[in-house]
């Protein structure tokens, strides 16, 4: 079913890129750092709650069983969101990349001929624009700023360029999903993307990766052997003590 | 970039239902726009804002403690500042 489908990429990216940047709680480089980190955080959690229900629905499972109970090979978030945080370069530039997307893809979901999805997209949308901008913000920061966060801004950039690709990548469920109205035509964000990095970048004396090699797979739930160390704790306690509540 | 390099901001937050902005707290921020951004995640989290000022700590100059007595204590005795010898007539509501 495309539109189960479609929710669970939704749902899983914003659960998994959740999850990474919950590994920062306790750990951010200040106090101030750390609150904002995770309440994008919980941003994106919440956004995953109303896709996973709303695809739940649809399989007549709930939110949690969603989260907690599929093995990796079932996740179909993109790959970009399962890549470790690294140095702080890593999850910033993991982040921008992430969020000029997604903020580009949730513009065109507020118009979804699915009403559900309209509305979900529409309060998501606020919250992924407060995100771009605070990111958009750290890029130049570091990318201009000392010799050291400059190169490890130039590093996590290259890292990470390759798994930018299937981010606008239309396989049959996107099509599908393009037809009927109600997804968008991913490629052609790819434009728009790049335009906002090259503004973004350049104010940030970086250079955008050159390498046109890309990874893909987690779409359709072929993923790198990270995403099993995310599950194994994200759905810890679901396994160990199956039904428990708090 | 340690947190000892970012000077301190005191932030004040205009409430929902407020009309004058009131002092929130401090935090660190390389410089005035971070500082917004800080304070919009540190202390408006739970809805408590509609706006943000925020002034570097060392901007703001305070009464010393010291000067307490000259400054505060000769306000003590003077009761009819208050206005509280007036008799309010009923027909004067909300006041």
């Amino acid at each position: 079913m495309s539109l189960y489908d479609y929710l669970l990429r939704l749902g899983d990216n914003a659960l998994i890129l959740s999850q990474r940047l919950g590994e920062w709680c306790g750990h951010g480089p200040v106090l101030e750092e750390d609150i904002a980190l995770t309440n994008v955080a919980l941003d994106l959690l919440g956004q995953a709650r109303l896709w996973l229900a709303y695809a739940g629905e649809l399989t007549g499972r709930d939110e949690d069983q969603l989260a907690f109970l599929r093995d990796a090979g079932e996740f179909r978030n993109v790959l970009l969101v399962e890549q470790p945080n690294g140095d702080f370069a890593h999850t910033i530039v993991r982040q921008f990349f992430f969020d000029a997307w997604h903020h580009l893809l949730l513009e065109k979901l507020s118009d979804s001929s699915d009403e559900r999805i309209r509305g979900i997209a529409a309060k998501a949308l606020k919250e992924v624009t407060y995100h771009l901008r605070r990111g958009a913000d750290w890029m130049v920061r570091l990318g201009d700023g000392t010799e050291e966060s400059h190169s490890r801004m130039e590093n996590a950039a290259g890292d990470l360029w390759m798994y930018t690709g299937e981010l606008f990548e239309m396989d049959a469920v996107e099509q599908e999903m393009a037809q009927s109205g109600i997804g968008c035509d991913l490629a052609a964000l790819r434009e728009p993307w790049m335009a906002q990095l090259r503004a973004v970048f350049a104010e940030a004396m970086l250079e955008i990766p050159k390498q046109t090699w890309m990874q893909h797979g987690g779409k359709r739930g072929v993923h790198s052997e990270k995403l099993g160390f995310i599950l194994a704790e994200l759905q810890f306690m679901q396994r160990a003590y199956p039904g428990a509540k708090w | 970039m340690s947190e000892s390099e970012w000077p301190l901001w005191e932030v004040f937050i205009r409430g929902q239902q407020g009309l004058a902005h009131q002092h929130a707290g401090s935090l660190h921020a390389p410089d005035a726009e971070s500082a917004v951004n800080n304070a919009r995640d540190v202390y408006t989290r739970r809805n408590e804002g509609v706006s943000i000022w925020v002034v570097k700590s060392t901007d703001i100059t305070a009464s010393s403690p010291s000067e307490k007595g000259p400054l505060f204590e000769p306000a003590a005795s003077k009761p009819y500042r208050h206005p509280t010898f007036y008799e309010v007539p009923d027909e004067v509501k909300h006041l």
